[in-house]
């Protein structure tokens, strides 16, 4: 006879594991309504923390070689490949479906790492260009990351709506504070503990775990947040934030499709060049 | 007890020696007068410092919370104490023109934020320091100058000397001196003691006079408390911590040491002397603590930029920050403070 030993669901803040600040924890239950777990609630403060972790990562991850980036999200894709098992079971608990159907989710998410994987060396020469102008010089435009983005996932999906967020985000070169679809959290703790283990620079991820409506709207007033992505935002959320969000130019945006490069290029935004021919 | 009597000039080896300070101790009275027997038999009174009983003490103060209306007062008055500081190789006029224009104003979209404590820069900027402060309308802010071969101290006395009336003759109203700490280390008390007693009558009354303990290469917290004493008994307005080019500098248990030194100190001479943490203190949570130590161990007396300064630089834009938060009701970022 041996005791359960079960696991603590915490933050990931800056590539560590605190509890949150406020101490506080909420339930979690499974599709009918038994009781699973008792992840961290976090706070504003935990929010504020995890945003100078992710101002603090940018620099280094945004300066990144796109290469680097590519396999370092490859590398998530490992790490997560190994822990299949562990996302199967929270997910057939948590959306009370099978464990075929929890697995054919595991293994999208994994192949979406991959798929941004692939993008992060290629989006700059497929979005960006050489430009024909009228004047001697060489005229460019890239895309680059643009910060900060706060990101709310999808709901109702405990995996792959978190992965289909947070991939592209970084991909970018963006460095992201995601708040955890508040009824399917557990799967983002376990995918932190994955990022923690893949060469992913501590602070590029933060993953909190708490009451959306309580964290969103103080992530649409930082003024140190560059863009949210909205999609796991309720209507009423959805505009507060953009409301706020308006005070510093956040670039606000919801996606319904997933996959695609317009998610990478939503957080992105063109830099021009010129550059005299000759020198 | 001890308690002071009295103050008198003389000369020792033919250089004049002031000033020195009397102790009753028990009804003995004693004479800090440079000698080593003299320095050694009045810091032997100090009693020992309860290390774990100090970290406990540092520690658990360091968790009261401070929230609206008094962190609101506690932010405006940690900025009024920032001794406002540049002390880099690289260093330039236009770097240590832009610090004093943020010393003046260090929020451009709110005059309510007070002025800072001081600025603080090598001997060789204070002039700059000097001249656009008051064209800037920041007359009343004082410039100190590190001084006596800051960081290390390493120097003959005649050059640290030259060093502290350079910074004196280009405007300083304030002397941030280093002691020997080799010396200190070694026992050779009355070089310390007198090195400090040089400076000080260089800075007479033109300028006050800081003396930096450097307690991150002290070791101990009872070579803390000594060299605070010594440093008095010698002369210095002030007690500062640390150079902050070396780790660990300002932290709370040695702070809480030095606050106790100059309690004493006041219980002793009537005199009070003020403190300056420096290095380390980096986040208005930072700060917040120094000042509940302050309350609570030297206290209220001691909350005013005349007796406690924060030596810093990047402490000031985290209290900005936290200011505009209270101000705004969001988080502000540090796109929105001046990159230094």
């Amino acid at each position: 006879m041996r005791i359960d030993i079960r696991k603590t669901y915490k933050l990931y803040i800056g590539g560590a594991f605190p509890r949150s600040e406020s101490g506080r924890t909420y339930e979690v239950t499974d599709a009918k309504s038994n009781f699973i777990a008792n992840p961290a609630q976090a706070s504003r403060k935990d929010l504020r923390d995890a945003v100078t972790a992710a101002r603090g990562a940018f620099g280094g991850w945004s300066s990144a070689t796109a290469f680097n980036r590519s396999q370092i999200l490859y590398r998530i894709a490992e790490m997560m490949e190994a822990r299949s098992e562990e996302f199967v079971e929270e997910i057939a608990l948590l959306e009370g479906v099978s464990r075929v159907a929890a697995k054919k989710q595991v293994d999208q998410a994994i192949d979406a790492w991959v798929w941004y994987s692939g993008w992060c060396d290629k989006i700059s020469t497929v979005a960006g260009s050489t430009n024909p102008i009228s004047g001697p010089f060489y005229n460019f435009t890239v895309p680059e990351s643009v910060g900060v983005v706060g990101v709310f996932p999808a709901q109702k999906s405990a995996l792959l709506g978190l992965v289909q967020a947070i991939a592209p985000v970084i991909a970018g070169g963006n460095t992201a504070v995601v708040v955890a679809s508040q009824k399917y959290p557990l799967c983002a703790v376990t995918l932190s503990e994955a990022l923690a283990t893949s060469d992913l620079p501590g602070g590029v991820v933060n993953i909190l775990t708490g009451i959306t409506s309580e964290l969103a709207p103080w992530m649409g007033a930082h003024m140190d947040v560059d863009a949210i992505d909205a999609t796991g935002l309720s209507k009423e959320l959805d505009k507060e934030v953009r409301v706020s969000g308006a005070d510093n130019l956040k670039r606000i945006h919801k996606f319904s499709s997933s996959d695609t490069p317009q998610r990478l290029l939503a957080f992105m935004e063109y830099k021009t060049v010129w550059h005299p021919i000759g020198i | 007890m001890l308690t002071k009597i009295g103050t008198f000039t003389r000369t020792i080896h033919g250089n004049p020696f002031s000033p020195l300070t009397f102790f009753r101790y028990n009804s003995i009275v004693q004479l800090v007068d440079g000698t080593d027997t003299s320095i050694r038999r009045f810091l032997k009174q100090l009693p020992g410092v309860d290390q774990v009983g100090a970290e406990s003490r540092a520690a658990m103060l360091a968790t009261r919370s401070i929230k609206t209306t008094s962190k609101k007062w506690a932010i405006d008055c940690a900025i009024s104490m920032i001794d406002l500081t540049t002390l880099e190789g690289s260093d330039t006029d236009g770097k240590v023109r832009a610090l004093c224009t943020k010393a003046v104003h260090p929020d451009p979209t709110d005059p309510s934020v007070p002025s800072v404590g001081a600025i603080c820069v090598y001997n060789d900027k204070v002039a700059t320091a000097r001249k656009h402060l008051d064209a800037i309308g920041g007359q009343s802010i004082p410039v100190a100058a590190v001084s006596t071969a800051f960081p290390s101290g390493r120097a003959s006395l005649e050059v640290k000397k030259q060093d502290t009336l350079d910074a004196l003759n280009n405007g300083a109203t304030e002397i941030d001196m280093v002691i020997d700490r080799g010396a200190f280390l070694s026992g050779d008390l009355v070089k310390v003691f007198s090195e400090i007693v040089y400076i000080k009558e260089l800075c007479a009354d033109r300028a006050h006079l800081k003396v930096i303990l450097e307690t991150g290469e002290l070791v101990t917290l009872d070579n803390v408390r000594r060299a605070s004493h010594l440093a008095m008994a010698a002369g210095a307005d002030f007690i500062k911590t640390s150079t902050g080019k070396i780790s660990p500098a300002a932290t709370a248990p040695v702070v809480l040491v030095m606050l106790e030194a100059v309690r004493d100190w006041y219980a002793m001479t009537g005199i009070r002397i003020g403190v300056k943490p420096a290095g380390g203190i980096r986040t208005t949570k930072d700060a917040i603590k120094q000042l509940v130590l302050v309350r609570e161990t030297a206290g209220e007396e001691w909350l005013t930029p005349k007796l406690f300064r924060i030596g810093a630089s990047a402490l000031l834009n985290d209290l900005l920050m936290q200011r505009m938060k209270l101000r705004n009701g969001n988080y502000a970022g540090p796109n929105y403070v001046t990159l230094d």
